[in-house]
């Protein structure tokens, strides 16, 4: 049975106002979903109600905007469904760019930081460790719970924006502490060092984790080197797209994992998987569905490139120029894009003939054109969304591989890491 | 059988199973009610109207705005069945009860019976939660 504050029950009867009241409404119907008992307060929110699905998405925020709802906490916004102010370099629809524009102001209305980024976690001031905190967005969740510590449940969009108003959430899942300890063991063997250094292992180890642990909290043993939180960002965004990951624990290196003993919170693993080359290898395939060396766009950045994913890439880029027919675009937040442009980072990409989409990524904004068939990237996000939300093939590379590819106007893998 | 209910409703549809869990953000186009993703056993076929029996929804947070997406173009399925608490269809099927006072019936199972769906047949549920599949 749910037992209610006398704040919730304030918001309840509307004294806060009918918007506060809708948004609490949601969040007691949700408490009796997760069977929780009580409420908890949270301490900020990221919101991924931000992206633009169709006039319901819209309604739903002109409704609690129009109903005078305000956010509780600091609360920063996810990717929208248009680049405010770049979207006219791309073939977006200008009524979709109305409306995705419209729904912008709308959260902007309810006092939301306009970050408008699917990794808050690069610009914005970060949850600390043992922190109770709202986000949506499924990258976000993961490397929140992760890599920061701090605790949220999986937030859907729209449930999101109602936390954020009343500053409460169902007492339940991941921000109770016996609901952290990890499930699925995958013990990695045999795997050698120089390609767990690479960028390009952890995407595929996190596409391979999501589908070994489902909904279940993975915890990953045998890193043995130390992992960036780039790469950490990008095992989390992809064990988040092939399965249901909201935490993950690595240990040694995740700082809920100190030993394995800690991150399985001293119980039994419900099982045990062993993870050698032919399974990563199986897994790497995956993440490609082009035959043939055919290549129209290279796309990289989900999750938003990071600032030292900018510094990485651009010495890779002096002296080269993309060849026309290959278009190749980096998404990123206006931040760190910011932050990109002082540090003369996108000098070399202009040179190069790249370009920069902040605010959102082609999987929340149509903006490719029709001819874009066949994409190459990095991310296992893009890969892995790619086929069905732009109806493309795609090719997985390394961040070398990719740049080596536009260049070259055709797919170039180097598979020295990767082979037998 | 006696499911949980998490959305209650009644409706009654041919059903379509997967043991495979979906994300609707890339896996079900909101205007038709196709399943998208192309990984996804249940690939090319629509769940508009019918009764989707899935075991949770997977991936992306942008899940429940698809599905609101779909009860507003009439392409949602009649119901869902789960074989765990899906948090994610509870929450699209609440929202689109507040704001179009079309919940859509959401029902977790115990996990032999969310198995025995595979089968396939009519799916009508009850307001209580009861599932007779025929």
């Amino acid at each position: 049975m749910l037992q209610l504050t006398d704040y919730d029950r304030a918001l309840l009867e509307g004294e806060r106002g009918p918007g506060a009241q809708m948004a609490m409404r949601i969040i007691v119907r949700m408490a009796g979903v997760f069977g929780a008992e009580r409420l908890l307060d949270i301490t900020a929110a990221h919101i991924d109600s931000t992206i633009f699905m169709g006039d319901a998405t819209l309604e739903y925020a002109e409704r609690l905007a129009g109903l005078g709802a305000r956010v509780a906490v600091p609360s920063t916004t996810n990717v929208s469904g248009v680049d405010e102010h770049g979207w006219t370099e791309w073939p977006v629809p200008p009524d979709w760019a109305e409306k995705a524009r419209r729904q912008m102001d709308a959260y902007r209305r309810m006092g939301c930081i306009p970050c408008f980024t699917c990794a808050p976690y690069q610009s914005e001031p970060r949850p600390a460790f043992g922190q109770q905190i709202a986000w949506g967005e499924s990258n976000a969740i993961a490397f929140a719970n992760s890599v920061l510590g701090a605790r949220t449940e999986r937030y859907p969009d729209l449930l999101d924006i109602c936390a954020a108003i009343t500053g409460r959430v169902p007492a339940a899942g991941l921000h109770l502490t016996e609901n952290r300890a990890g499930q699925i063991l995958i013990r990695l063997d045999g795997i050698p060092k120089a390609l767990q250094a690479d960028d390009s292992f952890y995407p595929v180890l996190g596409h391979l984790t999501g589908k070994l642990a489902g909904e279940h909290i993975p915890v990953i043993e045998g890193i043995t080197v130390q992992a960036t939180e780039d790469q950490l960002k990008a095992l989390g965004a992809a064990a988040a797209s092939s399965g249901a990951v909201a935490l993950f624990h690595v240990v040694g290196v995740t700082p809920e994992a100190p030993t394995l003993e800690a991150a399985l919170q001293g119980r039994a693993p419900l099982s045990s998987i062993a993870v050698g080359m032919p399974q990563l290898r199986a897994a790497r395939l995956e993440l490609t569905t082009a035959a043939g060396d055919g290549l129209d766009m290279v796309l990289l950045g989900s999750p938003h490139f990071s600032l030292a994913e900018f510094r990485q890439l651009a010495p890779l880029l002096v002296g080269q120029v993309r060849r026309p027919r290959v278009r190749f675009l980096v998404t990123t937040s206006r931040a760190v894009a910011a932050l990109a442009e002082r540090g003369g980072l996108l000098e070399p990409l202009r040179r190069f003939g790249g370009q920069i989409t902040v605010d959102t990524c082609p999987l929340a904004s149509p903006m490719l054109p029709p001819e874009i068939r066949t994409l190459m990237t990095n991310s296992a996000k893009y890969a892995y969304y790619a086929p069905g939300l732009l109806n493309t093939q795609v090719v997985y590379g390394s961040l070398a591989d990719c740049v080596r590819s536009a260049a070259a106007g055709r797919v170039v893998r180097d598979e020295r890491l990767w082979s037998d | 059988m006696q499911g949980r209910v998490l959305v209650a409703g009644e409706a009654s549809a041919q059903l379509l199973y997967s043991d495979a869990p979906l994300s609707f953000w890339g896996g079900y186009d909101a205007a038709t009610g196709e399943i998208i993703d192309r990984r996804h056993p249940l690939s090319g076929q629509i769940a508009a109207a019918r009764v989707l029996a899935i075991p949770f929804t997977k991936g992306s947070s942008t899940t429940t705005a698809v599905f609101l997406e779909a009860v507003r173009a009439g392409a949602a399925p009649a119901a869902v069945l789960t074989a765990t608490p899906d948090a994610f269809l509870s929450l699209a099927s609440i929202v689109a009860d507040e704001m179009y006072g079309r919940p859509v019936p959401v029902i977790a199972l115990a996990a032999e019976d969310f198995a025995s769906l595979a089968e396939g047949g009519i799916a009508t549920i009850r307001g209580d939660g009861m599932v007779i599949v025929e």
